[in-house]
């Protein structure tokens, strides 16, 4: 009997595997140097250019005129091998590869570290390097180690304002930074039940920031209805009875709205610990959070009043945008003084459109808030949807209550 | 694989924000990325970095995917580096470019003479002995042939 991960890559844990790449793609921060490696290994090719994705996101549209000229190359490159390609304003290439791609059962290999996102279909996703990438172009496959697994045993339903975003961080705080490091996790119990596609996807995100190779939901009742809505058919995976070296049991009835700070993500406490701590800007979007069911909690929390420090809201995509567009969600947070962002990463990666100044402090829904990430001197807090826009209202660090996410 | 040098130590958890900063990853320089590893650590460690080994806490190389925090520390002239464990997607990146990594449990003293060879499996530092965690033959492979892209070279 064997874990997810075993099945999907097809040996046991501890072993090596060549496998061949069902799903593989880069954005414009790897694909450069991918692009490169690829031609030093003598440029032979594009092995399975219809399984093959480059994404402009990371820093889209340019910045400056270096940027501008390397994503012209890698652009270039996309176009002549037949790609699929996005360009700028796409979306972020993890919520791309969400809408309607990745299929339960796959291998997925993606040049960014959160490419474990895509776990949340039952796929086996997983991050690499752009010369590990351009080896996979080359080859159409590459070689794993398949990873012991760690089960999360999930109970309940989250109750009050709590999401999955604040299990996530949950997790990672049992776990640790390196608590999953070379393993893969696998969310499992009674509990996955009431979690949407968006809130596993968010789970999932955060698979690496415990060290993890990738972050397992098992496809059910609700990944096949979210890819109806796609137009794309799949089968349920049932769980066999397997071995795995660790289990963390998470109740989410109990679970309350959470904080990371201390430039780690595992420094996790209850956001009633940092309540009152004054925040210059808020940041909702990314690959954990920037998706429409975050932008429309973000709305119900924000209606009709006033954010007091700046609100830089980015959606996933631009399908997220339209459809926040459409719903009026978009209206409404611009009433209520947010800026809406060109969908991809924003300032996620500190390279544009939200850059901290020194001493500032961001309350944001990413994945990571590594010293001087967003800008030199700047900290981050990282969050819940609800817990960002109660801040916002208030210039504070605030603990949501079930009342404001009505 | 022998490598030797002095050692630099470094804390764990070190993320690849702190190896090169995003900041730095718009451009195919990789003398920028020498110029600036590390300058979130400490401004002054980059010039200091030729010919040294860096020894690492758990966890080294954690966050971001990108391949230009190995580059960054081999474009310096790191000889290798040493760590109780690596995150897994530096661990690859690194053993791609051909910068050598050993993981032990290692303690560092700042400036101590370390040596390693990955075929035997160990480093030392001031000749105390550390017994390492052996790489895959195919990892070792490509590390010996200089890094992924020689060794698909090779391989045609």
């Amino acid at each position: 009997m064997a874990t997810l991960s075993e099945r999907i890559l097809g040996g046991p844990a501890g072993t090596y595997v060549d496998v061949s790449v069902d799903r593989a793609f880069a954005h414009d921060g790897t694909g450069v140097l991918a692009r490169e490696a690829w031609c030093e290994m003598g440029c032979q090719g594009v092995r399975n250019p219809e399984g093959t994705y480059i994404f402009f996101d990371h820093i889209a549209p340019a910045n400056n005129g270096t940027t501008a000229t390397l994503q012209a190359e890698l652009r270039s490159f996309a176009k002549a091998r037949g790609l699929h390609f996005s360009d700028v304003g796409g979306g972020i290439c993890h919520q791309l590869m969400a809408e309607g791609i990745v299929l339960p059962g796959e291998v997925v290999v993606g040049a960014d570290s959160h490419t474990c996102t895509l776990g949340a279909f039952g796929a086996f996703a997983t991050g690499v390097g752009a010369t590990d990438m351009a080896a996979i172009w080359a080859s159409g496959g590459t070689w794993l180690r398949v990873p012991e697994t760690i089960a999360i045993r999930l109970t309940g339903d989250l109750r009050g304002a709590a999401e999955p975003k604040d299990l996530a961080l949950a997790y990672v705080r049992d776990l640790g930074m390196d608590g999953a490091n070379y393993r893969a996790l696998e969310f499992i119990g009674d509990g996955v039940n009431g979690i949407p596609m968006s809130g596993r996807l968010t789970c999932s995100n955060m698979a690496v920031e415990a060290g993890a190779k990738a972050g397992l939901f098992y496809a059910d009742n609700e990944t096949i209805r979210y890819l109806a809505g796609y137009g794309l058919s799949a089968a349920p995976q049932v769980r066999e009875d397997c071995t795995c070296v660790e289990e963390l049991d998470i109740g989410l009835s109990d679970l309350p709205p959470l904080i990371a700070s201390g430039h780690r993500v595992d420094k996790v406490q209850e956001v009633a610990a940092l309540a009152g701590t004054p925040i210059d800007q808020v940041f909702v979007g990314t690959c954990t959070n920037g998706r429409i069911d975050d932008l429309e909690r973000l709305a119900r929390i924000l209606r009709g009043k006033g954010v007091r420090v700046r609100t830089i809201v980015v959606p996933a995509s631009r399908r997220t945008l339209q459809e926040a567009t459409r719903k009026g969600v978009v209206d409404t947070l611009l009433s209520a003084g947010c800026v809406v962002g060109v969908p991809g990463c924003g300032p996620c990666l500190g390279a544009h459109m939200g850059v901290l100044g020194e001493g500032e402090v961001c309350l944001s829904t990413a994945n990571r808030n590594f010293t001087n990430r967003m800008g030199v001197g700047g900290e981050i807090l990282l969050s819940s949807v609800a817990t960002a826009g109660v801040s916002a209202l208030r210039g504070e660090v605030t603990v949501p209550e079930a009342a404001d996410v009505r | 694989m022998y490598g030797e040098g002095r050692a630099i130590c470094v804390g764990r958890d070190m993320d690849t924000d702190r190896i090169i900063a995003g900041r730095y990853l718009r451009t195919k320089d990789r003398n920028l990325w020498a110029a600036h590893v590390f300058e979130d650590l400490d401004p002054t460690l980059a010039r200091r970095l030729s010919g040294t080994v860096v020894i690492a806490g758990s966890n080294m190389g954690c966050g971001s995917s990108r391949e230009q925090a190995a580059i960054a520390l081999k474009a310096s002239g790191v000889v290798g580096v040493i760590a109780p464990s690596f995150a897994r997607i530096f661990f690859r990146n690194a053993i791609n470019i051909g910068l050598p990594l050993v993981e032990c449990p290692i303690s560092c003293r700042e400036g101590a003479w370390v040596r390693f060879n990955l075929e035997e499996g160990w480093a030392e530092v001031d000749g105390e002995r550390c017994t390492a965690r052996p790489l895959s033959p195919r990892m070792l492979e490509i590390l010996k042939a200089g890094g992924l892209v020689a060794y698909w070279r090779n391989q045609r």
